[in-house]
């Protein structure tokens, strides 16, 4: 029997689904973890990059988070936060979740901040509008799209990396890939494919939605401007 | 089990400790050799297959719109589901490890690449076609040349991104510094271990995106004057 098939028949057994510790826990946990994860992205980040799009000053922070985060190894962090004060635990895992999803949300609500036409800036400040104000009505609405982009990427990654958390015995759908590799290859096969589809299809699914969310949040003329933008740029390049 | 007692020999479980690099040198250079190993290995194979897959979706408009999604749908299976379905073909071991993290590595490239393409004026593009360039030689001539920044930049973030994936192969026993961090994971959370082998991690992304910085501005020796 090929390992596919041998996923088909583990994924057949309704007891791999009900037990405890079975995939529908493992999807409980998964999500619940994802999703604390990019809630704390998401009051760390926004804020920050917000305000550093609206002062116009850290453009380079924005930048050096990125790139440092894209060297540490997720399997390190997911290691290291557990022997500091987080303890052994949930906490650590979510928090060390959250650091991956920090970069996109940082620098989506950095740069929604700083496209927003310095005209309308301007003229709110003409209104009276004070610095807040003019953040708060003019500014954040105007960067909603890219916030939602931001958001997408960021729960995304978080979803993909949760995975990992399985390293540290932090549950996830990941667990049951590592409880595969745990047996020999042979027997753990079927396993190891049925854990990798569940993963793979979750975190597609969740893109697949986030991107329907996406569409929704982004108004309908900018949608339209965005488009016909991408069309020109394509036509641009279609001189061969 | 000798290694276990040297383990001991810190006092208390340090974050660093000069004792445990100095007893595990052996250890911990094999481990560093073999995460430079797979690593270089691996952004190779990626940038030889994704450089003809960009410019055949440069040449091809028809082709861009299907590799351009191929790549990012590609890009949100998770490391780990990809090592899930691998692992029982490939078996465990480097070629795993390998097919894996070159795999994210050329949906990067093959992305900067083809902005980078794209980025050439159509002017300059014209101006070659008129001087009797044909298409391969604005390609190697012209484009290519000209799309080097945004192929490099690919290439940076493909080679510090696939130095920190190189870990997670510790699933299929090579891991490179992965095994050094997991190892420390499960002798008791030894700290010691962690902290080298995630240290060792950053530093050897860090020196080789600053390698390929050095080889970048060697190749666009017409960009320089302009940035300083």
């Amino acid at each position: 029997m090929n390992p596919v098939q041998q996923a088909v028949v583990w994924l057949n057994d309704p007891l791999n689904w009900t037990n405890p510790g079975g995939i529908l826990d493992r999807l409980g946990e998964h999500l619940s973890m994802s999703a604390l994860a990019v809630l704390l992205g998401c009051l760390v980040a926004w804020p920050i990059g917000l305000w550093l799009g609206h002062s116009g000053r850290g453009g380079g922070l924005v930048l050096l988070v990125s790139n440092v985060t894209l060297a540490i190894p997720t399997l390190a962090l997911l290691t290291i936060l557990p022997l500091t004060f987080l303890g052994f635990g949930r906490p650590a895992v979510v928090v060390a979740l959250a650091v991956f999803a920090v970069p996109p949300l940082l620098a989506n609500a950095y740069t929604g901040v700083r496209q927003a036409d310095p005209e309308a800036r301007d003229a709110a400040r003409g209104m009276g509008l004070s610095g807040g104000q003019v953040l708060r009505r003019v500014e954040l609405p105007l960067a909603v799209p890219y916030l939602a982009a931001g958001f997408r990427t960021a729960a995304v990654q978080v979803v993909a990396t949760a995975a990992l958390a399985s390293f540290v015995n932090g549950g996830g759908l990941g667990q049951i890939i590592r409880a595969g590799f745990g047996l020999d290859i042979a027997a753990g096969g079927g396993q190891i494919v049925a854990g990798g589809v569940l993963v793979a299809g979750l975190s597609l699914l969740v893109e697949g939605v986030l991107a329907l969310v996406e569409r929704a949040v982004t108004p309908r003329p900018l949608r339209r401007a965005r488009r016909a933008a991408n069309r020109r740029a394509a036509d641009a390049t279609a001189g061969a | 089990m000798s290694l276990h007692l040297s383990y001991r020999a810190a006092p208390g479980n340090p974050w660093f400790s000069w004792q445990y690099v100095r007893d595990n040198s052996d250890t911990i250079l094999a481990a560093l050799r073999e995460h430079t190993w797979l690593t270089a290995r691996a952004v190779l194979i990626a940038a030889l297959v994704a450089l003809p897959l960009a410019v055949a979706a440069y040449w091809f408009r028809s082709l861009a719109g299907p590799i351009v999604a191929l790549t990012g749908v590609l890009y949100t299976v998770p490391s780990l589901a990809l090592f899930a379905f691998l692992a029982p073909y490939l078996g465990i071991g480097a070629i795993t490890v390998l097919t894996v993290v070159a795999l994210y590595a050329l949906l990067v490239i093959v992305r900067n690449a083809l902005a980078g393409l794209n980025q050439v004026p159509p002017e300059v593009r014209e101006a070659a076609e008129g001087m009797g360039y044909g298409r391969w030689g604005r390609l190697f001539r012209i484009e290519l040349p000209l799309a080097l920044p945004g192929i490099l930049t690919g290439v940076r973030l493909a080679t510090v991104s696939t130095v920190a994936l190189v870990t997670v192969g510790v699933v299929v026993g090579r891991g490179g510094l992965g095994q050094l961090i997991f190892a420390g994971f499960q002798n008791n959370f030894y700290k010691a271990e962690i902290m080298t082998g995630t240290v060792l991690c950053v530093l050897l992304a860090l020196v080789l995106d600053l390698i390929l910085a050095g080889v970048g501005r060697l190749l666009t020796p017409w960009l320089r004057g302009r940035n300083s």
